[in-house]
């Protein structure tokens, strides 16, 4: 957080405006692994009691996106992919964003805690705080390493899930955490490669801003070679079955297609970043469907 | 301020306000089923 260099909210905020600082599009994925680390989990829930869980994974995953939000607006107010968010374009008080957060994160723990178990509220804490100091303010202006360390966050909400049911974290759901965090490298770099002006324009140490292109593509090479170990360790541990197995296999094929036709690539004009743009695109199928298969799985042998 | 920027600002307050009762009711809701639930051992 820096000195405000965008226009200060002169109205009070619309509630849409609240609703943007959640990042609702992002939550989407987030509470459907969050389902899935539910719905696999053995044991029985109550449907209220379930859904309350989802609700507090939501309510968590928005309030650690509008703190994110409250501190990078500078930030945000210089890249044209963020310009338009409530706080860089002067739509929002930045207390207000603030309030919101934090009473948003204090509410979601505490409703967890009370329906589910206190397990599941310390996780979802945990995965909020590190969202927040450690990726949003230690890391994300530091290090080029930042989204892998921070990618921990996102890949949560599968522990969270299954602990609101079981009261416990067991291998299954510490297999799932794995998958999205060696998942959210190829991702967000895939990603990160065709905004890389945006970022550098706002100083932010993404791969492609610090270490080049080149090296880049050859990390998202890298990264979705591991990731693709992790996504076969269920099944390779005995932990799901062939649903899931056939499923990983042929998505993960497809995903090391789309990778590798990225990591060979040569191309820095971002207009023409295609196949970039797909494999990004595909890695969001991929987790929704590798998430699908495992409660597919699960069901069927049950 | 302008008539017309008050009108907004008197607008924006009262959707905000409809949007929080909303929220608050909901939430009434929520606690009611999830004390039902946990008093009936059901969970």
């Amino acid at each position: 957080m820096t000195t405000a260099t965008y226009a200060a909210a002169s109205m009070p905020a619309d509630w849409r405006d609240f609703v943007a600082l959640t990042k609702p599009r992002v939550m989407t994925l987030v509470v459907f692994t969050g389902l899935c680390g539910l719905l696999a989990a053995p044991g029985h829930i109550h449907p209220v009691l379930a859904f309350t869980a989802i609700l507090c994974i939501a309510l968590g995953a928005g309030a650690a996106a509008a703190l994110n939000q409250w501190w990078e607006a500078d930030i945000d107010a210089k890249m044209k992919r963020t310009a338009s968010r409530p706080l860089p374009a002067g739509r929002m008080d930045r207390q207000a964003a603030l309030h919101f957060g934090v009473g948003m994160a204090v509410a979601s723990v505490v409703i967890m805690g009370l329906a589910t178990n206190w397990l599941a509220a310390a996780i979802l804490t945990v995965s909020i705080l590190f969202y927040v100091f450690v990726y949003t303010i230690w890391l994300k202006p530091r290090t080029a390493q930042n989204i892998v360390i921070g990618g921990a966050a996102g890949a949560f909400p599968p522990v969270i899930g299954w602990a609101a049911v079981t009261g416990d974290v067991g291998a299954l759901p510490v297999a799932l955490f794995m998958l999205t965090f060696f998942w959210t490298p190829p991702h967000f770099w895939s990603l990160a490669l065709f905004v890389r002006p945006d970022y550098a324009a706002a100083g932010i140490p993404m791969l492609p801003v610090v270490s080049g292109e080149v090296a880049t593509r050859r990390q998202i090479w890298l990264y979705t070679a591991i990731m693709a170990v992790a996504a076969m360790a269920p099944v390779l541990l005995g932990l799901t079955g062939l649903i899931y197995g056939v499923t990983a296999l042929v998505g993960t094929g497809i995903f090391a297609l789309l990778a590798f036709d990225v990591y060979r690539r040569r191309e820095s004009d971002v207009a023409r970043m295609k196949p970039e743009r797909r494999l990004f695109s595909y890695s969001i199928l991929y987790l929704f469907l590798l998430f699908g298969a495992v409660v597919v799985d699960r069901w069927v042998a049950a | 301020m302008t008539p017309e920027e008050d009108r907004i600002v008197r607008a924006r307050q009262r959707s905000r306000a409809i949007v929080t009762g909303v929220i608050l009711a909901g939430l009434v809701i929520l606690f009611y089923l999830i004390t039902i639930v946990k008093i009936s051992g059901a969970s």
